[in-house]
């Protein structure tokens, strides 16, 4: 089980993958919105996307998990 | 008597019991002399002291090999811990050959090479080695000496504990094998006696942890060839002392491939792209030797070559945090530059930058100072610097990345580039957040929208060209052929930053 953290503090702009639904290494999960950039969330290994913690719209600060991958 | 000295030879070079062998071999580990005849073009040519501790019979060489030898046909010296002797630790003659070795780099004006694997101190030999003048103290002060004078590498094999964890702290790069190199002030055992944390020794002073957490590790190998391999390569980069410039090589052009830089680089600036992506285009072909790649990735650094003369590459990365600078990015930083600094490596900035991160975290790790240190080291570096606004180059950004206020060689811009205070949305917003306010919710995008184009008109790329901001604006495609071009011609540049004995550096 792998937690996916959120890299720094932002909003979640776009949930991109589903819960349920198999991820490679380095596709992204979610897209924040910090200092006006988009900022990829990316999947650090491969696996099942088991749930996903935010929503859009959503502050998520550094560190906050925001998926977990099994 | 011949025999003698052959078969006192044979025991001293074989080091520590062949129990201790075994243990090291079953973990990975090469035996020290294995790992030198690897390091070295053809093997240590000269070492001294092998008899250090000869009357104890118990400790070959008292556990550390010393000499030189060649690596890429030039002369270096070495100091490497035997960790079947007393598990590498240092009695008085080890420490004393380690400082021997140092004064001599110091004399030869060469690089010196750490190759540790040391349990720390033998604290039973404690008064011969720690408090006096020669003790241990002096090592770490040689290697403060020796800094920027020579290149200084470590390669960790395994534990460098307590005190011993000072000699990869002074080097200007540390690989560390992943799974037996580790760097700790205190052990687990003593974490738990002294202040009651229950913590693994990988996870507290751990090779992954130190290259993508504390940052005292520069490069994880995956073993011991790898590292050793690394440590080769990272030399052919750099000059044998801080008097000289690094060694020419051939040019080798990069491939060709499908996108080119203009395809590359998104038209909205707030979309990420791969900042590798555009530094594989314009290097030589296959010349990137990256350094910290698993600490801060939102800014890369790393060396490479740009027609066959080494250059340092410092890029915003977008597809990391935004290629935003945080401390840990500032800190990173500004090590590279000083390092590059030192022995005469050009420096190409690739700049992306929305600028440093606000908010409360940051502010309280000190933001200000860390970028304050990134950016004296920039500021001070004579080497030549060519800074590329790719795209966004905001705030105090635009400094860090040796922007033209800070005597670049040439600020030069990529037709996609936007030099601003903030980009168009944040400023807007901060302008005119009051009036936002007071508008109808209906009439407030068209407004923004209007505001917004006044505002990118204001810092039109060709108008910042015009009142000569920045030097050039560049083809995508032709960036490569410009770079070598400008750094071939600023070969040259002799420049002494300031007369004074040192700054008061901002850390």
């Amino acid at each position: 089980m792998t937690e996916i953290k959120a890299s720094m503090a932002g909003s979640v702009w776009k949930v991109v993958a589903q819960a349920g639904e198999q991820v490679a290494s380095g596709d992204d999960i979610v897209i924040l919105e910090s200092m006006k950039m988009e900022i990829p969330i990316p999947a650090e290994a491969e696996g099942l996307v088991k749930e996903l913690k935010v929503a859009e719209g959503d502050f998520v600060n550094e560190g906050d998990v925001i998926a977990i991958i099994e | 008597m011949n025999d003698t000295l052959q078969s006192m030879k044979e025991k001293v070079a074989s080091g520590g019991l062949d129990k201790y062998h075994e243990s090291n071999r079953s973990k990975g580990k090469m035996f020290v002399r294995e790992r030198l005849q690897r390091l070295f073009d053809d093997d240590l040519n000269i070492e001294d002291a092998f008899f250090a501790n000869c009357m104890d019979g118990s400790l070959p060489a008292d556990g550390v090999i010393t000499g030189i030898g060649k690596i890429n046909g030039e002369q270096v010296c070495v100091m490497a811990n035997d960790s079947t002797v007393k598990a590498g630790s240092w009695g008085a003659r080890t420490v004393e050959k380690i400082i021997r070795i140092q004064e001599t780099a110091m004399k030869l004006e060469i690089p010196m090479l750490y190759l540790v694997d040391s349990a720390g101190a033998r604290i039973t030999d404690q008064v011969e080695m720690f408090p006096n003048r020669r003790g241990a103290g002096r090592i770490f002060h040689n290697q403060i000496k020796l800094s920027g004078r020579v290149p200084q590498v470590c390669l960790l094999f395994g534990p460098s504990a307590a005190g011993g964890a000072y000699i990869p702290a002074f080097c200007d790069i540390v690989v560390m094998v992943d799974g037996n190199a580790s760097m700790y002030l205190g052990s687990p055992r003593m974490a738990e006696k002294v202040i009651g944390e229950k913590v693994s020794l990988e996870e507290m002073g751990g090779a992954e942890m130190h290259c993508s957490i504390s940052g005292c590790g520069d490069v994880l190998a995956a073993d011991e060839e790898e590292a050793i391999h690394y440590a080769r390569r990272y030399l052919s980069y750099f000059p044998t002392n801080f008097r000289t410039a690094p060694k020419r090589v051939e040019t080798i052009d990069p491939a060709s491939f499908e996108k080119s830089i203009s395809d590359l680089i998104p038209t909205n600036q707030n979309a990420p792209f791969d900042m590798y992506q555009l530094i594989e285009r314009i290097i030589d072909e296959q010349s990137f030797c990256e350094i910290k790649k698993k600490f801060a990735p939102e800014i890369i650094t790393g060396l490479a070559r740009m027609d066959g003369r080494t250059i340092g590459i410092i890029a915003n990365q977008p597809r990391a945090k935004g290629g935003v600078l945080f401390p840990d990015s500032a800190d990173k930083s500004a090590k590279f530059m000083q390092l590059c600094d030192a022995f005469n490596i050009p420096l190409l900035f690739l700049v992306d930058i929305p600028g440093f991160m606000i908010g409360t975290r940051v502010e309280r790790a000190g933001i200000i100072r860390h970028g304050a240190k990134m950016l004296s080291a920039m500021s001070e570096a004579t080497v030549p610097k060519i800074s590329v606004i790719v795209r966004k180059a905001y705030g105090a950004g635009l400094y860090a990345m040796a922007g033209p206020a800070f005597e670049p060689d040439a600020c030069i811009a990529l037709p996609t580039a936007q030099i601003a205070v903030m980009g168009p949305e944040a400023a807007v917003n901060a302008v005119y957040a009051n009036k936002i306010a007071a508008l109808e919710e209906a009439d407030r995008p068209a407004f923004i929208k209007e505001k917004q184009e006044e505002y990118k008109e204001n810092i039109d790329l060709y108008r910042l060209a015009s009142e000569m901001v920045i030097d050039d604006i560049v083809q995508p495609d032709h960036l490569r052929a410009d770079l070598m071009n400008r750094f071939e011609a600023y070969q040259t540049k002799n420049v002494t930053f300031t007369d004074r004995k040192h700054g008061v550096y901002p850390v």
